[in-house]
């Protein structure tokens, strides 16, 4: 006799039995009627339907957003271009196809059948890309070979192109091949493989405004595969468009003028924040790029230990040399260890422990000025000042001005640069600090590093009376007809608590570094243009025993030049860094001047200077005229 | 050890119907990822390898009174959490969601594991919280937390349809337990409150395929073209099929997802009405037997354990074959025991060794 347990009889528990055994005969019954309906009523349309399955899904690319520069002129473009696909379905036989396939597309068959081999597992309403960017010929071969050729498609495809080849290469970036790791990333759930995106600078930065979405068609295709009906059509939404700061007048000229030489240049609107032209040296052409490097190119761009693809106006960390006295001398008058008449005398060296510490100027300055010392740019005057001041007191300044942190440049993988302290050392080293390196410090030298950009951020700040701009690159983003997605407008990162007279002492003395006579920065004078600005000198090798001479160009200095104009009301930034180039006065100061001018001239005639030759790439757009 | 009772009282109809089931799966997957080239071992292979795997677990979970399970409920249930966090962070990616943690050579999905979590954890609360006139709104903060969890970490995934069988798992488990009238109006009301919430949380492409449901031309490259596809496949089957490996939909790749989400579609195509009928009785089968085994249960923990099961396999079911069909939107729901998948088949089949458990105990004291 079975044990009925007391649990299961109760009379509410049966009805709710009765209740779940009705609500799933229900579910199944719909189903059952639903596959009913699907397989016998409509079975026979349904199999007539699959029997002649062709229907196809063909994509429609989507233009991609243009970028643009301050005054609305195009720096990329987008042109069309014709890339061979196939779909397995449609090709019978596949090993008839590769000899007359790669006869005309001038491929090898081993890498042909390599790619067709790729096909294997796609689903038919995927084609699988044999050929990109088949030339002219091709393509008219292509179609008088339709009938030999089933299953083969040219599909339009929308390419970048660079039309001023490596102008701004750094900003504007490349494109390239997503990779399969970039595939699973939900932002590219939409991508397939093959798809092109954006790799590098703003192409990989605004890649999710530039990319616009893909519009496509459902076709019936005819047994050949060629289209016979659009049965659905979704168009393609073109990407939105980017307005720079840029101005591309000025980025010419300033590539033009960095041309040969490794280094970068910043030119920045004080009173914005925005960047004008930011060029880095050497560079690349990212049309390499937009039609798929080749692996020795690649090779070539990474390998190369001048490192083109570095942007070395915020990721080079250099020495800032004696630009940083600007930041020694306001710490100074700030902490009141000095006043603007103080004064010092220098021997041409100064010594400290049992160290001698030479100023550039081996017969020495004599007694001189905080003014005359950074028109003369002295270095025995700040070897005293840090001594006054310590290297902490030097740090805030600096840290105060954006140094040693990133600016937030929007291209992101900015380096932070470094400004040293005691605390920073202890915990670096696990030395304490040693008086004599804020010697070294306070003329810019020792751990001292800055990136060209810091250096933009830091003289500006000075001559729009203490706001560090966060560098604007980006005005708007705005839709295909004209309307804003998005506005950027300037960012104050930190209003530099320095007095205005401190500020009004230092902009005079860095007028007189370029415009009072014995001043450092004399080469890059220009009439009725009142610069101010600092030389810098950024050694390479320590001096120790009086300076190395070497011929060697890695052991030469890096020459800077930071300066803004006119010193009341700036209106430009210019920073200028040449690796390795020598004296910051002899070989800074001239280039900086050449973009000043360019700027001055078009101050004046409100238009541009006549223009400078530039290397353009080849495109269509090569004839057209500015 | 063994009881001869086990044997005596042992529900072979239901293990039966389940391999019947199981085998088919794999022969179906022989068809749906035909031709097998390429290096890599078959997906079939690899489904008969977890089969082979999930009877062996099945066989071991016969060992134990499933009271043991129920005693450890919460521990498993948060061992399953641990395994969902660990998703999150560390997991693999495939086509923007995250739900695969990846096991030296095998990879797991958590979010199969979980359902099973669920249930278990329910049960044990509710054999310990019983209350004969209806759970109230105040005893339920417990069971709702126990969902809520597990219901985040999946949807975060995003996991579209593993976070709704969760859902549709905990609310027939309520519906057999028995609320009062009262609670079940302010849950009503409050799940209406909490839909637009939801939807604010949708991914693009997961709205897009909910609408693409009420609206096919709404996108008419993807969801809208992968439903007409699995609609003419399974129609174009008619009442014989068109035979083993002659399914012109699945052999020439029409078919999304076609071995794991759209197998139902595969198979309808070369077995027709009358292949579909055979296994849609089979399902009925399984589940019908899973209600027995719960309404013969001895104690009401076996029970509800019992139903918590039949529900996950009936759920599963009927979204995945309405998904097919046309008749539910397409959310991410594997056919149990037909899809491809390790961690979806074992889930399924610890399942049904939980309920062979019930049913072979029904007689037995428990320890």
């Amino acid at each position: 006799m079975r044990p009925k347990s007391d649990y299961i009889g109760t009379p509410e528990k049966k009805h709710t039995f009765t209740c779940i055994n009705i609500a799933i005969i229900v579910a199944f019954s719909l189903i059952f009627f639903r596959l009913w309906y699907l397989q016998i009523i409509k079975g026979e349309y349904f199999r007539n339907l699959s029997e002649n399955n062709r229907i196809r899904i063909q994509e429609i690319p989507a233009p991609r957003g243009i970028i643009y520069d301050r005054e609305g002129y195009p720096l990329v473009e987008s042109f069309p271009s014709f890339d061979v696909s196939f779909f397995r379905q449609d090709v019978q036989d596949l090993q008839a196809l590769i000899p007359t396939l790669s006869q005309i597309l001038t491929m090898n068959p081993e890498k042909l059948q390599a790619r067709l081999n790729m096909a294997k597992g796609f689903s038919p309403f995927q084609s699988i890309k044999v050929k990109t960017d088949i030339q002219r010929e091709e393509l008219a071969a292509v179609e008088t070979h339709r009938l030999d050729l089933p299953g083969v498609v040219v599909d339009v495809v929308i390419r970048r192109n660079y039309p001023y080849g490596s102008l701004a290469s750094h900003l504007i970036g490349y494109l390239g091949e997503i990779s399969p790791e970039e595939l699973t990333r939900e932002e590219f759930i939409n991508h397939k493989a093959g798809y092109l995106i954006g790799k590098y600078g703003l192409e990989q930065k605004f890649e999710p405004d530039l990319m616009g979405e893909n519009g496509g068609q459902q076709l019936e295709v005819n047994a050949l595969g060629r289209k016979m009906r659009v049965l659905e059509n979704v168009d393609p939404n073109p990407g939105n468009n980017l307005f720079l700061t840029l101005s591309f007048e000025l980025q010419k000229v300033a590539e033009q003028v960095l041309a040969g030489k490794g280094g970068a240049v910043v030119v920045m609107d004080p009173q914005n924040g925005d960047i004008l032209a930011l060029a880095s040296k050497p560079d690349f052409d990212p049309n390499l790029f937009a039609r798929g490097i080749s692996p020795e190119s690649w090779k070539g761009l990474v390998g190369n230990p001048a490192s083109p693809l570095q942007n070395r106006a915020i990721q080079g960390q250099f020495p800032p040399g004696s630009v940083f006295k600007i930041i020694t001398a306001a710490a100074g008058l700030e902490e009141k260890v000095i006043t603007p008449e103080t004064s010092f005398h220098c021997p041409g060296s100064f010594f400290f422990g049992n160290r001698e510490y030479l100023c550039w100027k081996k017969e020495g300055h004599g007694r001189i000025s905080l003014r005359q010392a950074i028109v003369a740019s002295c270095d025995v005057y700040f070897y005293q000042l840090g001594m006054r001041l310590g290297v902490d007191r030097i740090a805030k300044y600096a840290f105060a001005l954006g140094l040693g942190q990133i600016t937030g440049f929007p291209l992101g993988h900015e380096k932070p640069g470094l400004v040293p302290t005691s605390a920073w050392k202890l915990k670096r080293f696990k030395i304490p600090w040693q008086a004599g390196e804020t010697l070294s410090i306070a003329i810019g030298q020792g751990y001292n590093l800055v990136t060209p950009l810091q250096i933009a951020t830091m003289v500006s700040a000075l001559g729009n009376e203490g706001k560090v701009y966060q560098p604007r690159l980006v005005k708007s983003i705005k839709a295909p007809h004209g309307e804003t997605i998005k506005e950027f407008s300037p960012l104050v990162l930190k209003n530099v608590n320095i007095s205005p007279p401190t500020l009004d002492f230092i902009r005079e003395a860095l007028w007189g570094a370029v415009n009072s006579p014995g001043g450092t920065g004399g080469k890059a004078r220009i009439d009725g243009f009142d610069v101010a600005g600092k030389t810098g000198t950024a050694q390479i090798v320590q001096r120790k025993e009086g300076r190395i001479y070497s011929s060697a160009h890695e052991h030469q200095d890096h020459a800077w030049f930071a300066c803004f104009a006119p010193v009341r009301q700036p209106q430009i930034t210019v920073v200028v860094l040449i690796e390795h180039g020598g004296q910051g006065g002899a070989v800074a100061a001239p280039v900086a001047r050449k973009i000043l001018e360019s700027y001055y001239y078009w101050q004046r005639h409100k238009a541009h200077p006549p223009p400078f030759k530039i290397a353009r790439g080849t495109s269509p757009w090569d004839n057209e005229k500015r | 050890m063994l009881d001869r009772r086990l044997f005596l009282n042992f529900d072979w109809t239901l293990l039966v119907a389940a391999v019947i089931l199981s085998l088919i799966g794999v022969g179906n997957l022989y068809s749906s990822t035909y031709p097998h080239t390429g290096s890599a071992t078959p997906l079939f292979l690899k489904q008969a390898l977890w089969l082979l795997i999930g009877i062996s677990l099945v066989a071991g979970i016969l060992l134990f009174d499933y009271h043991s399970f129920i005693r450890y409920a919460y521990p498993f249930y948060i061992f399953c959490l641990l395994a969902l966090v660990m998703v999150l962070l560390f997991g693999r990616t495939t086509s923007g969601s995250q739900r695969w943690l990846q096991l030296g050579f095998v990879s797991f999905q958590p979010s199969e594991l979980a359902k099973i979590g669920l249930i278990l954890a329910l049960t044990r609360f509710f054999s310990e919280n019983e209350n004969p006139h209806g759970h109230g709104l105040r005893e339920l903060v417990t069971p709702f937390l126990l969902l809520a969890i597990p219901l985040l970490l999946v949807f975060k995934q995003p996991d579209l349809g593993t976070s709704g069988l969760l859902v549709f798992i905990f609310f027939s488990l309520l519906a057999y337990i028995g609320l009062r009238r009262r609670t079940w109006v302010i849950l009503g009301f409050g799940c209406a409150a909490a839909i637009p919430l939801f939807w604010r949380f949708l991914k693009e492409y997961q709205k897009t395929r909910l609408l693409t449901f009420l609206n096919p031309d709404l996108d008419p490259l993807k969801t809208g073209y992968h439903i007409i596809q699995s609609k003419i496949a399974v129609g174009s089957g008619t009442f014989w099929g068109k035979g083993f490996l002659k399914g012109t939909q699945s052999q020439l790749h029409f078919l999304p997802e076609q071995h794991t989400d759209f197998v139902f579609s595969v198979f309808a195509e070369e077995w027709g009405f009358m292949g579909c009928f055979l296994l849609l009785f089979l399902f009925l089968l399984l589940i019908s037997r899973g209600l027995n085994i719960a309404h013969t249960s001895k104690d009401k923990a076996g029970a509800i354990l019992a139903i918590g099961i039949s529900a996950m396999l009936f759920w599963q079911t009927f979204i995945n074959i309405g998904m097919v069909v046309g008749i539910v939107p397409v959310v991410g729901v594997p056919l149990p025991l037909l899809s491809y998948g390790g961690s979806s088949l074992v889930t399924t089949l610890m399942g049904i060794g939980i309920l062979l458990n019930i049913h072979s105990r029904r007689f037995m004291l428990s320890r």
